[in-house]
C-alpha cells in the first residue's frame, strides 16, 4: 500500500485532500507544519495562517480520519526562506510572490524530501493543480488554478506529488468535506501574506525595515512628492503616491539604493519583454525557444511569448502584445495550454516605448 | 505496545483504578456534605491524604490538593510572592524548571511587581548552590524554587542545600517534585521543603489532580477563591475519586520504593536500553547525569537525526517516547532545558526521551531499541545522500 504524507493546514482544502487520500486507499499520515512562532494568547482567530486554532483544526480532521498526525516545527525555516526574503526583495525595489517561494522551499520541495527521507512514497497536498504522468497541469477549476505557485516543480518533485483536488471544483470540494463532516467546510478562504495577518504589508515592512525616506520624481527625474520608503511601493501602483497631478501617476519603478520611486504616465507600464532568472522547465530539460503562453501575477490574463533561453538559468520573454506593471521578483510561468512548462522569477522588463532590447 | 514515555504521564494503576471506581459509581456525594454520602467520601478523601502525606514525609495536614501540578507550582510562586509586600517578592529558580514555574515567575514578574532571577546550570542540567546563593537578598528574595529531578534529563539538584541557602535569606523553599516523588524520592523534613507540588499522574494516578504540600507556618495566598477548602488555600469541591486514585498511586509508589531492588531493577531496564541504543549509534550522546536523579528516565541526542523524524518512525512502529518538548501545537520546539544545559537549538532538535517506569518490562525495552534501529534505517540513506 502507497505510503503517504498529507500536508495539512487546518484548512477545508488540505482536509479534503487527505480525506480523498485515505478514500484512495492510502496508507495515510497528516502533518502540519507550524510556520509561525507567534505566542498562542496572541493570535487572532481565523487571521493570518499556522496559528494554534489550525494546528487544532488539522488535528481534529486527522482525528475524524482516523490516520496519525503530527505537528512539525518549521518555523525557522520559514522564517529564513520566506519572512526574511519577502523583507530582503521589497527591500532590493522587487515584488516577491512568498507562496511560490514557501512552495519551493517549505511547503512541497522541502516537505517532498522530508517524506522521502522517512520512507514515504508521496507527498499529497490540497493544492489546485494536477499532475498526470508526471506532468504538471492547470486545475480543472481555472478560478482556484494554483499551478502558477508550483511551477518551480521539476520531474522528481513531479513523480511524488500527489494533488487530490486537481479535478474538482471549489464547492465540490466544500460538499465532500461537509459530507464527511469534516469541520473546516465553513471554514472562509484565507487571502494575502500569511504572516502579515492584518494586510498591511506596507506597515509590517516598515516595522521590519525601519523608514527610509526618499523622493517620488518623474521620469525626467523632477520630483514631484517625498515617501517615507521605497519598499512601499510596487510597479503599477497607483495609490499612496502623495502627490497631485492632472492625470492619475503610476509607480514605474522603485530604486531603492538611491531611495528614489519613479512614476510616470499609465501608458508608460506597457512593456514587451521581461527578462527571467532562475527559470526552470518542469521537464528538468530546459525551457526550449519556442511560443508559449505566459502569466505573470497569481490570477493575471495569460499573454502569448516567444521563449528566448539565454543560458545559466536566464530566459527572455518577448511577449506578442505589451503587458502593464510587471515587477521585478514576480514569477513569470510558462503555459502550453493547460502543462506547465515552467518558468522564472523576473529579473528585468523592457518597457513597450524604449529602442533595443 | 510499548509505552516509554512514564514522564509525560505514567499507567494507571490497577490499585489507583480500584481505589476510584467505588467512588465513580456511588451516589452524589460532596466530601463536605453533612451528610452519610457526604461522610464516606471525605473519608476516602482523609486516606488519601495520609497516603499522600506518608509518600512525602509531611503531616496530612499539609497536604492541600489541587488540579495537578501546574496548579500547585502556580500556586506556590504566586502565593508565596503575593503573601510578601511590594519590595520583597524576590524569586530565585533554576534555569531548568518547569514552564509551570517559569511561566508563573515570568507573570508575577510582569504582574505583580515580583523579582526573578535564574541560577545556571552545569551540562549535566544541575544547578551550582554558590551560584544560587549568590542571587539570594536577604530580606527581598521571598522564595527560592528547585526541582527535585528534571523532567526532561532526570538530573537531581541539590534541593537540601539550596533550602538551607534559602532558609538563611528567610525565604522559603518551593521543590517541584512532579518527577521525582517515587523515585529517587524526597522528604519534606530531611530536604528543609517548605513547598512541594506533586501530581497524580505521574505516580500511576488519574490526570486531573495534584498536590501542593505546604509546611505548617509557610505563609500563602490563595488563587482560587470560593468555598474555603483545603484550610482556605484552594477553594472547589475535591474530586473525591481522582483524589482516592493519587493516593492509592502514592501508596503503592512508595512501596516501590521501599521494595529492596526496585530502584536498582529499573536502573538496570535503563542501562540495558542505552546499551542497545549505543550499539546502534555509537555517537549517541546523553543528556543529564543519570547516576543521580530519575532512574528510569534517558535523554539521548541522536547525533544528526531530528527528534521529529525518529518519533514519527517509532510512532509508526507502536513504540511511544517523546522529544525534550513540545509547543502547545505540538510541535517538537528546542527545549529550554537542554539550552540551559548549554546546548545549541540543532543538539537540543535531536534529543529523545525514553522514560520508563512501574509496569515497565526487558520487552518494552527490546522492542524499543527494534523499532530505533528501523528508524536509522530508514534515515540512513538520507544521510549517505547528504
Amino acid at each position: 500500500m502507497s505510503q503517504v504524507l498529507v500536508a495539512m493546514s487546518g484548512g477545508v482544502d488540505s482536509s479534503v485532500a487527505a480525506a480523498l487520500a485515505v478514500e484512495a486507499g492510502w496508507d495515510v499520515t497528516g502533518v502540519h507544519l507550524r510556520l509561525a512562532d507567534t505566542p498562542a494568547h496572541l493570535q487572532v482567530q481565523g487571521k493570518g495562517c499556522c496559528t494554534l486554532a489550525d494546528a487544532d483544526d488539522a488535528r481534529r480532521v486527522a482525528g475524524t480520519l482516523g490516520i496519525p498526525f503530527y505537528v512539525w516545527d518549521m518555523a525557522e525555516e520559514f522564517r529564513r526562506a520566506v519572512v526574511d526574503d519577502f523583507a530582503d526583495e521589497y527591500a532590493g525595489g522587487r515584488t516577491p510572490n512568498p507562496c511560490a517561494r514557501c512552495n519551493e522551499r517549505v511547503k512541497v520541495v522541502g516537505l517532498l524530501e522530508r517524506a522521502r527521507a522517512l520512507g514515504f512514497d508521496a507527498l499529497a497536498t490540497g493544492h489546485y493543480a494536477r499532475v498526470e504522468d508526471g506532468r504538471l497541469y492547470r486545475a480543472a477549476d481555472r478560478a482556484k488554478d494554483q499551478s502558477y505557485v508550483l511551477y518551480m516543480l521539476g520531474p522528481a518533485e513531479l513523480d511524488r506529488l500527489r494533488l487530490p483536488l486537481g479535478r474538482m471544483t471549489k464547492p465540490e470540494v466544500r460538499a465532500t468535506a461537509a459530507r464527511l463532516g469534516l469541520r473546516t467546510a465553513a471554514k472562509p478562504e484565507s487571502f494575502d501574506v500569511c504572516f502579515v495577518p492584518d494586510g498591511d504589508t506596507a506597515g509590517w515592512l516598515e516595522r521590519r525595515l525601519g523608514r527610509r525616506p526618499g523622493q517620488v520624481v518623474d521620469t525626467a527625474g523632477r520630483v514631484l512628492g517625498h515617501h517615507q520608503g521605497a519598499y512601499r511601493y510596487t510597479v503599477g501602483q497607483r495609490r499612496g503616491l502623495g502627490i497631485a497631478a492632472a492625470t492619475p501617476r503610476y509607480v514605474l519603478r522603485v530604486e531603492p539604493a538611491a531611495a528614489r520611486v519613479v512614476v510616470g504616465e499609465r501608458a508608460e507600464l506597457a512593456i514587451r519583454a521581461v527578462e527571467l532568472e532562475r527559470a526552470s522547465a518542469t521537464d528538468g530539460r530546459g525551457l526550449r525557444p519556442g511560443h508559449a503562453g505566459v502569466r505573470l501575477r497569481a490570477h493575471g490574463q495569460e499573454v502569448g511569448c516567444q521563449v528566448v533561453p539565454q543560458g545559466d538559468g536566464r530566459v527572455r520573454l518577448d511577449l506578442d502584445e505589451p503587458v502593464a506593471a510587471v515587477a521585478p521578483g514576480q514569477a513569470a510561468v510558462l503555459y502550453d495550454g493547460d502543462l506547465v512548462l515552467g518558468g522564472g522569477t523576473v529579473a528585468a522588463t523592457v518597457p513597450a516605448a524604449s529602442p533595443g532590447g | 505496545m510499548p509505552y516509554l514515555d512514564y514522564a509525560a504521564s505514567a499507567p494507571l494503576r490497577a490499585e489507583a483504578l480500584a481505589a476510584m471506581r467505588p467512588l465513580l459509581e456511588r451516589p452524589a456525594a460532596n466530601p463536605s456534605s453533612q451528610h452519610g454520602p457526604g461522610r464516606a467520601a471525605r473519608a476516602a478523601v482523609e486516606t488519601a491524604r495520609e497516603q499522600v502525606a506518608a509518600l512525602v514525609g509531611a503531616a496530612p495536614g499539609e497536604v492541600v490538593f489541587t488540579s495537578g501540578g501546574t496548579e500547585a507550582d502556580n500556586l506556590a510562586v504566586k502565593g508565596a510572592l503575593l503573601a510578601r509586600p511590594a519590595g520583597a517578592r524576590g524569586l530565585v529558580c533554576t534555569a531548568v524548571e518547569h514552564h509551570a514555574v517559569l511561566d508563573a515567575a515570568a507573570w508575577a514578574e510582569a504582574d505583580a511587581g515580583a523579582r526573578v532571577a535564574l541560577a545556571p546550570v552545569d551540562r549535566a542540567g544541575r544547578v551550582d548552590t554558590e551560584r544560587l546563593g549568590g542571587l539570594l537578598e536577604p530580606g527581598r528574595t521571598a522564595l527560592v524554587a528547585v526541582m527535585a529531578a528534571n523532567n526532561e534529563v532526570g538530573t537531581g539538584q541539590p534541593v537540601a542545600a539550596a533550602a538551607a541557602l534559602a532558609h538563611d535569606a528567610g525565604a522559603l523553599l518551593l521543590c517541584d517534585a512532579v518527577q521525582a516523588a517515587g523515585l529517587p524520592g524526597v522528604d519534606m523534613g530531611r530536604d528543609g521543603i517548605d513547598l512541594l507540588a506533586l501530581a497524580a499522574h505521574k505516580l500511576g494516578g488519574p490526570t486531573g489532580v495534584g498536590a501542593l504540600v505546604v509546611r505548617a507556618g509557610a505563609e500563602l495566598r490563595p488563587l482560587l477563591h470560593g468555598g474555603g477548602q483545603e484550610r482556605g488555600l484552594r477553594s472547589g469541591t475535591l474530586p473525591a475519586a481522582a483524589i482516592a486514585g493519587f493516593g492509592a498511586a502514592a501508596a503503592a509508589a512508595l512501596a516501590e520504593r521501599e521494595a529492596p531492588g526496585y530502584a536498582a531493577a529499573l536502573a538496570a531496564l535503563r542501562a540495558r536500553l542505552l546499551a542497545g541504543l549505543r550499539a546502534l549509534e555509537p555517537a549517541l550522546a546523553v543528556n543529564g547525569d543519570p547516576g543521580s536523579g530519575l532512574p528510569g528516565l534517558l535523554s539521548v541526542r541522536f547525533p544528526g537525526r531530528r527528534a521529529e523524524d525518529l518519533l514519527l518512525l517509532l510512532d509508526r512502529q507502536g513504540v511511544a517516547c517523546s522529544a525534550g518538548s513540545a509547543c502547545a501545537s505540538g510541535a517538537v520546539t528546542p527545549s529550554h532545558v537542554l539550552l540551559a544545559m548549554g546546548r545549541e537549538p540543532a543538539e537540543a532538535r535531536e534529543t529523545v526521551r525514553f522514560s520508563l517506569g512501574h509496569a515497565s518490562t526487558e520487552a518494552d525495552v527490546d522492542a524499543a531499541v527494534a523499532a530505533v534501529r528501523e528508524a536509522l534505517r530508514v534515515l540512513a540513506p538520507q544521510e549517505a545522500a547528504r
